[in-house]
């Protein structure tokens, strides 16, 4: 199981009690009407698929209730931060150096 | 033939399902929480799972912005008034959910195997004085630790079948020296 860090708790916690709410940092188009189709399309389901360090929501839902965000490695399964809501997405270079 | 022998342990732990109390739902943002306490006459403790009490009145912290209040049943009206009065200086959430949930205690010598043997989290790590919002099994409980083998959890009702269910077998469990 993995263990996860819960920005909001400050402690490491069994994966049961998260859920995975999807790619993190996708900004809902300020003016949706003003989208081509393919724009529209883009922004609803095309993800990054990221292979390696993958920025993603996750939610505390048997816990503090939180969304927060969280940098995992999709081959290694490994967490390399996690950090609140609404903060800065974290330069990556930095975080892979310090692996 | 081979005789084994088992630690039988007559009475696991004490499974006690407690009176009705009042329970609230509180929310409000971070800025307003210490003028909301004043104003409610409760400490609004700031760390997840960290308690507070005022009186028969407990408070347990479950977010950075969410609190969960038990009261006893005489005070619910006026922790309801309390809310009310503030409101419009300091606009919060305060919902009552006392029929949501039914308090299980649960203490003796195995509770805390006993709960070790469903819950994800690492139920020792709680310490006493504390509680969380967890997992039980498929349940999502409140966890109040009082002492280090007495606990009360908090369920929402329509999950009590299963909780006790699987609480039963844990006792058989333990009973038989699993
Ligand atoms: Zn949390």
């Amino acid at each position: 199981m993995l263990l996860i860090n819960c920005p909001y708790c400050e402690a490491t916690l069994p994966e049961l009690e998260f859920a995975y709410a999807g790619e993190a940092h996708i900004d809902r188009p300020a003016d949706p009407s003003a989208l081509s189709d393919e724009e529209w399309r883009d922004f609803l389901f095309i993800r990054t698929n990221a292979r390696g360090p993958h920025f993603e929501r996750w939610r505390h839902i048997h816990g503090c209730g939180r969304f927060f965000n969280a940098v995992r490695d999709t081959v290694s399964d490994r967490f390399l931060m996690t950090y609140k809501a609404g903060e800065a997405r974290p330069v990556l270079n930095a975080l892979e150096a310090a692996e | 033939m081979t005789t084994q022998r088992h630690d039988f342990n007559a009475q696991p732990f004490l499974l006690e399902e407690l009176p009705p109390v009042g329970r609230f739902s509180l929310r409000v943002r971070p800025g307003q929480r210490e003028a909301l306490a004043a104003a409610l006459g409760l400490e609004l403790p700031t760390a997840i799972g960290q308690r507070s009490s005022a009186g028969q009145t407990e408070v347990l912290c479950l977010g950075p912005d969410e609190w969960a209040i038990l009261t006893a049943e005489a005070e619910r009206d006026a922790l309801v008034a309390a809310g009310a009065a503030a409101y419009a200086q300091i606009p919060h959430s305060l919902v009552e959910v006392s029929d949501r949930e039914i308090t299980l205690r649960l203490s003796g010598a195995q509770a805390l195997t006993a709960l070790t043997a469903v819950c994800p989290r690492d139920i020792d790590a709680i310490p006493v004085g504390r509680g969380a919002r967890t997992l039980f099994d498929s349940a999502t409980v409140l966890l109040w630790r009082d002492g280090p083998q007495d606990f009360r959890m908090d369920v929402w009702r329509s999950f009590l079948p299963h909780v006790r269910a699987i609480l039963d077998k844990i006792t058989v469990e333990l009973k038989s020296g699993l």
